[in-house]
């Protein structure tokens, strides 16, 4: 093909451009010649396409996201908000912490080991690019039923390529969740979070400033790597027919990368760079876009400068690679020398590939013929927005209007039967099989990781300054009302931190759904952003930024609503963290919280096909108090031992406890069908010395939170009223799952 | 007897670390030969006889479903004597 170049557009108005195999409408593809007052080239058409895709330019999102601007609570804590490349929070002692969530699924159904690998490669370079150190990663995953041979195929894969890519890197993995359900067959949902670390004075924003400054590019050499990715594959459903729009597979390498953290890391110390900007999702087209639009908006760049991999890549082609492991600096040009020479040190290609300028649009020459001239505003920022139609779809009151059909347990047999059955579905079995595939404790400062309520690591070698991070989503409630399935994730990755002994800080969000252009799948989003926006003002935690991926969904068949949110947290002192369980006989076990008949969206009714019911309305104020007294009770080292409960309610809880150190518990119960099985939110299993029960019951009574005695700890059995279930046997339910599904 | 090969090589287009690694190993050795290097796998799949049409079709398959991983991989099937 030859070259198109911005004189040959003015002169050809009639030639026929392929927008919409790019996926373009075609009142999208008015508009980009509106803005030009021409046809678009073709590299215009190629950035406008990539730029403009749900995935670049949440168009259909972007109204609704406008929330979590507007009902932002006020936070101290927050030095950087939405909108950068991650969120940065204050934790104290001089530190700022910055961590987000973003989606890899249709990449990782494509390429399960690749697709979850530079998942995890993109994460890490958005939370480099705030000028942070990487400390950890975390996974929420959503696979398809658990014997289904697709599940097969992909989980290992995926586990493989986040444990391959992440270790290599040399950063613990402190947890995730792993969750089975039929929505996600074919459309496996791989979210990876970072967290990292800086002081405040090292925050780096995304900007281009200053005329005359150079456009640097560096890190691995651009080839042909999904391109088209973006607008084709993340932006349009999986059809049935297979491999016709199956585009090239990134790669990624982790050694690459782990060079490019420390270069960037070692550039950032000596102050070289007046803005950066990572290279994912849409490559140089929308690294370019963003740091011209981010500065004055003037920039010139020269494509053929940069470095490839596969010269016979075309521009439209570079503009659009979306190969791993590159980034883009804005560095002044009497620092370039010191640039070049810290790359070289470490060996990592480095290109001047142009220039800021003082005008307001971004041209881009191929030998010295300019290719692109846009105002970079309208490629990144001013993209479509679509107010897409929304309904709330009829099986929500259909749903809602019926109630749980599930046997409850009454007899010793039937108590034990229901116990060890939850111990052993895959969605609360013990995890190990997977998470052993992770490094947890590289770097050393690993405090907790699966199967803990939360990840937790220490940022501070001295003081022993430490953050936790959960994510949580309870995609079954969300289905049955994703306003109060928003909030109660929220209120449940929160309480998870708040076990530990940490004060959440702040949220980062990756919402999963199907197809904005269902309606009904809209009103899904809709209404869990809103949740989301509303539970976060009531509980004073500011949004620091998040990722939505649409078009989840195999056909007609939208995945569940998966809100997953993350909810970050600090805590002083590392060292006097409450841990999950107890290791001594003798103790005192206690519920804090309330047990209603909530059983519909749990994990019991769901291994009963039992999709229906209202889920339990959130008390945030409620959860707040209790989030208080787990402080409170931490501060006064009132708690040998503290664990959330939620998915599996007391049943699994109890269950995780009693198996963590292989100390039983004795347990009495008065209503304990109900009681083993329901999910009510807002509830804490605590662990006490005896001599502290004053204490607690003083405590609880201060916060206004119900308070019930479970029993007491010890013996080699979880014994619930008169049914006695011995640990070994209870281990074997919850070890064998995974081993026997993934061998 | 015979031998069944399988090449199995990434796509030209799909990057390789390892051959990267190679790549740059060379030089410091002293080799400077190379401008670029790419890393494949090769299988030698021990048949009894002369492989029949038969054979060599399913060998195709397992390459295909087992040996390699088509999205990113290519693979040749040849018989060696």
């Amino acid at each position: 093909m030859s070259l198109d170049t911005v004189a040959i557009a003015q002169l050809t108005p009639e030639v026929q451009q392929p927008f919409a195999q790019l996926g373009l409408q075609p009142d999208e593809y008015a508009r980009i010649k509106e803005i030009l007052g021409r046809r678009p080239t073709s590299s215009e058409l190629a950035m406008y396409s990539v730029m403009w895709s749900e995935h670049c330019s949440y168009k259909s999102s972007k109204v609704h996201l406008k929330q979590f601007g507007d009902k932002a609570p006020k936070s101290d804590a927050l030095l950087v908000g939405i909108g950068e490349n991650a969120g940065v929070v204050d934790v104290g002692q001089g530190y700022a912490v910055t961590f987000k969530i973003e989606s890899h699924n249709h990449p990782s159904f494509v390429e399960p080991y690749q697709g979850a690998a530079t998942g995890i490669g993109g994460i890490v370079r958005d939370i480099l690019t705030m000028g942070a150190r990487p400390i950890a990663v975390m996974d929420p995953l959503r696979f398809g039923p658990a014997d289904a041979s697709d599940t097969r195929r992909v989980l290992p894969g995926i586990v493989a390529g986040i444990g391959g890519y992440g270790n290599c890197l040399g950063l613990p993995n402190i947890g995730g969740e792993i969750v089975f359900d039929k929505t996600y067959a074919g459309n496996p949902l791989v979210n990876a979070l970072c967290v990292g670390v800086m002081k405040h004075s090292d925050i780096k924003l995304a900007k281009a400033a200053g005329a005359g400054n150079l456009v640097v590019l560096f890190g691995a050499k651009t080839g042909g790597d999904g391109i088209g990715g973006v607008s084709v594959l993340a932006s349009e459903t999986f059809g049935t027919g297979g491999s016709t729009k199956r585009p090239s597979v990134q790669v990624g390498d982790p050694f690459v990368e782990k060079i490019l953290i420390e270069c960037s890391l070692e550039i950032f110390a000596e102050d070289l760079v007046v803005g950066i900007q990572d290279l994912g999702g849409a490559g140089l087209s929308c690294a370019t876009s963003e740091l011209a639009s981010g500065g004055s908006g003037g920039m010139k760049v020269a494509l053929d400068k940069v470095p490839l991999r596969d010269p016979s890549l075309s521009p439209e082609e570079i503009l659009m690679s979306e190969s791993q492991e590159r980034m883009c600096a804005i560095v002044e040009p009497h620092k370039l020398a010191r640039f070049l020479e810290i790359c070289e040190k470490w060996d990592v290609t480095v290109t001047a590939i142009g220039e800021v300028t003082d005008g307001e649009r971004l041209e881009i020459t191929w030998n010295g013929e300019i290719i692109v001239d846009v105002p970079p505003r309208t490629v990144a920022h001013e993209g479509p927005v679509y107010n897409r139609p929304l309904a709330q779809p009829t099986y929500i009151n259909e749903v809602n209007s019926q109630k749980v059909r599930v046997p409850i347990p009454s007899s010793a047999n039937e108590i034990k039967s229901v116990v060890l059955k939850l111990a052993s579905s895959p969605n609360l079995a013990d995890k190990s099989w997977v998470t052993s595939q992770y490094d947890k404790y590289v770097q050393g400062n690993t405090i907790q990781s699966q199967p803990d309520d939360s990840g937790m690591v220490r940022i501070d070698e001295k003081t022993h300054l430490g953050i936790a991070i959960s994510t949580d989503a309870n995609a079954n409630w969300s289905y049955l009302n994703p306003y109060e399935g928003a909030k109660l994730a929220l209120a449940e990755a929160a309480r998870n931190i708040a076990t530990a002994g940490a004060r959440p800080l702040a949220v980062t969000n990756c919402l999963n759904f199907g197809s904005p252009e269902d309606s009904g799948v809209m009103w899904q989003f809709a209404e869990s952003v809103r949740g989301l926006a509303d539970g976060c003002l009531e509980m004073g935690l500011p949004i620091t930024g998040g990722n939505v991926s649409f078009y989840n969904q195999t056909g007609d068949t939208a995945i569940l609503p998966t809100p997953v949110i993350g909810v970050l947290g600090v805590i002083q002192d590392v060292r006097t963290r409450t841990p999950m369980s107890f290791d001594v006989a003798g103790l005192n076990l206690y519920l804090l919280g309330d047990t209603y008949e909530d059983l519909a969206g749990s994990e019991w009714a769901f291994m009963h096909d039992e999709r229906v019911g209202q889920s339990p309305i959130a008390d945030l104020a409620r959860e707040m108090r209790l989030i208080e007294l787990l402080l409170e009770g931490h501060n006064e080292e009132l708690f040998v031992a503290a664990h959330d409960l939620s998915q599996g309610g007391l049943s699994a809880g109890l269950t995780e406890m009693v198996l963590r150190y292989s100390t039983g518990a004795t347990i009495v119960l008065s209503n304990v069908g109900i009681d083993l099985i329901s999910e009510s939110p807002g509830r804490v299993i605590i662990a006490i010395k005896v001599e502290k029960s004053d204490a607690l019951n003083a405590l609880a009574a201060k916060h206004s939170i119900t308070l019930t005695k479970l029993g007491t700890t010890g013996g080699d059995s979880l014994v619930i009223n008169d049914c006695v279930i011995s640990l070994q046997e209870l281990s074997t339910a919850h070890t064998s799952t995974f081993p026997k599904l993934f061998g | 007897m015979a031998i069944i090969v399988v090449d199995v090589m990434l796509k030209p287009e799909i990057l390789d670390p390892q051959g990267n690694a190679v790549a740059s190993a060379l030089p410091r050795l002293g080799f400077t030969f190379a401008r670029s290097v790419r890393q494949g796998k090769r299988f030698e799949i021990e048949v009894e006889g002369e492989p029949t049409p038969d054979q060599f079709a399913e060998v195709e398959k397992a390459a295909e479903v087992l040996l390699s991983n088509p999205v990113i991989e290519t693979y040749a099937v040849r018989v060696e004597k």
